[in-house]
């Protein structure tokens, strides 16, 4: 470990620490444009030089390795020379627009300028002129005020893996552009406009709409998949004007995916802002709260208990489904499902459904065997991981399903489920592989899951799993435990209502033998809480209650509306892929008459007679920590023990089907944002990628 | 003066041929094989003893440089890289070697890939040096067919090969980094030092980066001794150098020439002196375009290696000696390096980037006679803020050529301006 000074004062650094990263422990601040603490190091803005002692030109402290004995000066004469002339020369082409550009209020340069910066410009001939680049419906340029840190070109070469960016032509005539003016097209593309130091890349959706120092900054957590990236929810009034990642190294380091940042504007369109009921002409008409919950009591008195069935759809959060499970509980119906897409293997032990390595563990992986799954579109925070370690390590990696672009080399074994019975009995060729690996890893997706022999795939991967070692139990004297089997959802609220049990009781139907049932009349009523990717046909005769925020496929079938609140309007908790349980901030209130899902549901129960026991929040989350004591920790998990799981039987040679067709709407928020429609025309269709899954 | 016994590129100006057979009677080849077999440790203390200098501009001492390579694992390639991206305004020594003795080069190549441990060599030759390629192709090609080169070359027991890379014209890709990332396919930009390519090199491994000049004259070294060597020219600056002469003399020429020559006497003698007689010389630049020039008073007695030129604080960089008389628009002259080295950057770094231009643009002007007196004071200024703050050396030489100008000539800058 070598210790140094700088600014005469000693720290010891774990040996490959820059000196910039020893400055940063010390809190001392250099400033810096091109490095970025995720990407590769460039050096190439040579804002950080700092003095060193022996050395007769300052030193670039991004790119230099703390080393023994070091003297580091930060505040000399020559340093502040150095910094000063650097920001000139940004400066001399950069044009001064800060008064029109979105970056204005948050710009890297304009701070550093103003920190360490001349106060007037020296230069008095004409700036250079950069023609703006296409880079497609999410990303708005001003190459103008492009620095060429080339932040974005290693973004989109290492983190994101599309080579699609690169600096074109030499010396000042410098520019970066896309290849062939083309969109972009990764599904991580918009983290670019937050590592641009300068107002070069900017949010498109967002362009001209605000201000950063208008805006309200609300922590929360994504739910357009089951990663729960942690963002940050910026408002302004009663509008959300932008999303954007927090740093959480343990989940999503620094980056989003493109549908967590931009389906946002689908959270003004088609919403539900107050009740519905249908009329006897067959037309869902606006009515009160109390009218509604009338209809719905008038309705339930008739019915059995048992006669009734609740299923939760992807983004409900465990507020709304333990308020919906005791309701169900008190009415005496065991019909109660969270997979609405019906699928049946998920009701095993906790390590059956979780994402056991947890995805820091991805990096610690030697071979990654992906069943069934494109991580680029279940969960593009998922497949960064593994490029990292693929970037870093060169991890192989294996395919069994439908065959996709990853962004890093894949040995794709075909699509044919058999091939794992093969791997399963040591005949395929990856065995040699998946022997010699330390810590292997397997993803399965819910395209090996989501069918009619999902239990006996699953099965066949745990035995896998056993047989390869990709379970390691704690050891006495090394402590490396290791548990590479994965399952990936890509639901946000699936995890939270397994955990809760919001699962078929005794006798209980799951979401296919509620909809048989209800086609037999032995459900004559299912309560809808944001479920929409169902079988709507099935409940024709069956009296349909939809709670949710927007008017997608189930409100649409719906007999009775109640308008819930969207993620950005409520305090929620919610359970990652990884088991780990974490709470969103409401950024904004619901609109109109719609409330906080639990709120109705307490609201209802009431009205049903059949109160439930809890009146706050707070008493809501103490019954989630009573049914299962996981929801005590935020941000913790728990790890799950390792026991049998699966049902043997025969496995289909059926190939396993891709379970998002279009990654850019997937669910009742992004299907109606205009932003993702865009996507949708611009990359998809030109990349044709819809049509090979069509 | 040097003893012609005692010169080294017998053929500089290809009155002989420079095939293997012209080549072997000069000497080249001569018991290869008997030097290789005194082994690694006995080549490096010679060129050690030799003190040579890297002919390439910085004159990093060769056996140092050697020296510092990481150690033989055993496991890792490591390669020897030989520059002949010669690009510098106002050189031309490389050029004629490989034009003339070709052979020196490729022996020396051996010798020294011997040396660092290298089975493979790379010679990254300057695209525009299109029939300099061809016979430098042909003299491998001669040395393959005799054995001198591959399996068990000339059969000391060592493999090495040795590829020709033709670059595509870029100045930049005459920097050790930058050549290191065009030859692995990638855009010429320097990389960030440390680490050094004698230890992370040419895809990643051990590298020795060198000038032809350098490799060339090695096997003469061995033959002759380190102390011959040494003997030559001025302690610290030893052995002879490849001079090249251009501009406003009466005889520009390339001469190989005892380091710590006077410059007078270089230009008198070979350069058939200054065109209209030595006192209608007006500067000369001693070390090809990146150096600063040197005014007549100092170019009376100034010698020319690198200890007495860094003293007048210019320096002798690759040796070429650009003389320029009074008919010379000096301003405009150093504008046109200045256009140079802006159309060079590579756009890496800030300073360069952005300054180069910033510096020619501001030259031009003054050159003009545009501005006021504070303009030269802000052009001084603006080339400090890009040298030694950038990731290569183009930034320096980028200024320097600016400061000379700065330091000897500001009364014709004010004049101009006053016009």
């Amino acid at each position: 470990m070598p210790k140094l000074l700088i600014d005469d004062r000693e720290i010891e650094v774990p040996e490959g620490m820059t000196v910039l990263q020893a400055a940063e422990l010390l809190g001392i601040e250099i400033p810096v444009f091109c490095y970025h603490p995720k990407l590769s190091i460039a050096g190439n803005c040579r804002m950080c030089l700092v003095e060193m002692d022996k050395s007769p030109k300052p030193i670039a402290s991004c790119a230099m390795p703390a080393c023994e004995g070091m003297v580091i000066r930060t505040q000399t004469p020559m340093v502040q020379k150095a910094r000063k002339g650097v920001l000139e020369f940004l400066l001399i082409n950069h044009p001064l627009d800060c008064p029109i550009c979105d970056q204005g209020g948050e710009c890297d340069l304009q701070d550093i300028t103003m920190a360490y910066g001349g106060d007037a410009s020296r230069f008095e001939l004409n700036k250079r002129a950069v023609p703006d680049k296409e880079f497609g419906p999410l990303i708005e340029t001003a190459m103008n005020r492009c620095i060429q840190c080339t932040r974005c070109v290693r973004f989109a070469t290492e983190i994101a893996g599309v080579t699609e960016l690169g600096a074109m032509g030499r010396g000042e005539d410098m520019e970066i552009s896309t290849y062939v003016q083309k969109a972009i097209t990764s599904e991580l593309s918009g983290n670019m406009i937050d590592i641009c130091p300068v107002g070069a890349l900017t949010s498109k959706p967002y362009s001209y709409r605000g201000r950063p120092w208008e805006l309200s900054h609300t922590p929360s957590i994504d739910v357009f998949d089951a990663v729960g990236s942690a963002i940050r929810i910026d408002t302004r009034g009663r509008e959300v004007m932008r999303i954007l990642p927090r740093q959480n190294d343990a989940v999503n380091e620094a980056w989003i995916s493109d549908k967590t940042r931009f389906a946002y504007d689908g959270l003004k369109y088609q919403r539900l802002d107050q009740p519905y009921a249908r009329g006897k002409d067959g037309r869902l008409s606006p009515v009160s709260w109390d009218d509604a919950f009338g209809i719905i009591v008038d309705h339930l008195q008739h019915i059995p208990g048992d006669h009734v069935g609740a299923i939760v759809g992807d983004m409900a959060d465990a507020e709304a489904m333990v308020a919906l499970l005791d309701l169900m509980k008190a009415m005496g119906s065991p019909h109660i499902d969270c997979r609405q897409e019906g699928i049946e293997s998920e009701s095993g032990p906790r390590c059956s459904y979780l994402f056991n390595t947890t995805l820091a563990g991805i990096e610690r992986a030697d071979f990654c065997l992906l069943v069934g799954t494109n991580p680029r579109w279940e969960a593009p925070i998922v497949n960064a991981r593994i490029r990292k370690n693929y970037l870093y390590t060169g991890l192989p990696i294996a395919l069994v399903g439908p065959f996709h672009e990853l962004g890093y080399p894949v040995d794709f074994l075909g699509n044919d489920p058999l091939v794992l019975e093969g791997i399963l009995k040591g005949k395929h060729p990856i065995c040699t592989a998946l022997k010699n690996a330390q810590h292997p890893l397997m993803i399965v997706g819910q395209g090996a899951l989501r069918r009619d022999d999902g239990d006996a795939v699953l099965d066949v991967t745990r035995r896998i799993a056993d047989k390869y070692g990709f379970i390691k139990k704690v050891q006495s004297q090394s402590r490396d435990s290791w548990n590479g089997f994965n399952v990936l959802q890509i639901a946000a609220s699936r995890i939270a209502g397994l955990e809760l049990g919001f699962l078929p009781g005794p006798k209980g139907y799951n979401v296919k033998g509620m909809l048989n049932a209800a086609r037999r009349k032995k459900i004559e009523a299912i309560y809808l809480l944001g479920a929409d990717e169902i079988d709507m046909s099935a409940f024709k005769s069956t009296f349909v209650i939809y709670q949710g925020h927007h008017g997608d496929r189930g409100a649409a079938f719906a007999d009775v509306v109640l308008p819930g609140a969207a993620y950005t309007e409520k305090s929620g908790t919610y359970v990652n892929v990884e088991g780990r349980v974490q709470r969103g901030l409401n950024a904004i209130v619901p609109p109109g008459e719609a409330k906080e899902d639990w709120k109705i549901i307490r609201e209802l129960s009431g009205k049903l007679g059949l109160e439930l026991p809890y009146n706050t929040i707070e008493e809501v989350r103490e019954r989630m920590m009573e049914i299962n004591p996981l929801f005590d920790g935020i941000d913790q998990i728990r790890p799950a023990s390792w026991v049998d799981f699966g049902k043997a039987g025969s496995i289909s040679p059926e190939p396993f089907h891709p379970v998002i067709q279009n990654f850019y709407m997937t669910d009742s928020i992004s299907r109606h944002s205009v932003t993702m429609a865009k996507c949708v025309q611009e990359i998809l269709k030109l990349d044709k990628r819809i049509a090979d899954h069509d | 003066m040097l003893e012609n016994s005692d010169r080294i590129f017998t053929n500089l100006y290809g009155f002989q041929g420079w095939g293997l057979k012209d080549a072997k009677k000069r000497g080249d080849w001569d018991h290869t094989k008997a030097l290789i077999s005194k082994g690694k440790e006995w080549i490096i203390q010679e060129v050690m003893a030799s003190c040579l200098r890297g002919r390439g501009g910085a004159g990093f001492p060769t056996g140092r440089k050697w020296s510092f390579m990481a150690k033989d694992d055993g496991k890792t390639p490591r390669y020897l890289i030989i520059n002949a991206d010669e690009s510098e305004p106002g050189t031309c020594k490389d050029r004629d070697i490989l034009r003339y003795e070709p052979h020196k080069l490729v022996e020396g190549a051996l010798l020294s890939g011997f040396a660092i441990g290298a089975h493979v060599g790379y010679i990254y030759i300057r695209g525009e040096f299109y029939r300099e390629a061809e016979h430098l192709e042909t003299a491998i090609r001669e040395a393959y067919e005799a054995n001198l080169l591959g399996k068990n070359a000339a059969n000391s027991g060592w493999d090495f090969d040795l590829y020709v890379h033709r670059g595509a014209g870029a100045y930049i890709c005459g920097e050790e980094t930058a050549l290191l990332e065009s030859l692995e396919g990638r855009k010429g930009m320097p990389r960030l030092k440390p680490p050094f390519p004698a230890v992370v090199g040419l895809y990643g491994c051990p590298t020795i980066v060198n000038n032809v000049e350098t490799i060339a004259v090695i096997p003469t070294i061995l033959r002759r001794g380190g102390a011959w060597f040494a003997s030559i020219g001025t302690p610290d600056n030893t052995g002879t150098k490849i001079f090249c002469i251009s501009g406003h003399v009466n005889t520009p020429c390339n001469v190989e020439e005892a380091m710590g020559i006077p410059l007078k006497e270089l230009i008198e003698k070979y350069g058939g002196g200054v065109r209209g007689g030595w006192d209608n010389l007006l500067a000369v630049i001693p070390g090809g375009s990146s150096v600063p020039l040197i005014p007549k008073d100092v170019c009376e007695t100034v010698l020319m290696d690198f200890t007495s030129l860094a003293k007048v604080k210019s320096g002798l960089g690759t040796a070429g000696v650009i003389v320029m008389d009074k008919s010379t628009d000096i301003v405009s002259a150093i504008a046109r390096l200045s256009k140079f080295y802006m159309h060079e950057s590579c756009g890496q770094c800030t300073p360069c980037r952005e300054g180069t231009g910033w510096v020619w643009r501001m030259l031009t002007r003054l050159a003009d006679g545009i501005g006021v007196v504070e303009d030269i004071d802000r052009l001084e200024e603006v080339t400090y803020e890009i040298e030694g703050h950038t990731i290569c050396a183009l930034g320096d030489a980028a200024a320097w050529p600016v400061q000379g100008l700065i330091r000897h000539f500001r009364p014709e800058l004010e004049r101009r301006l006053r016009k």
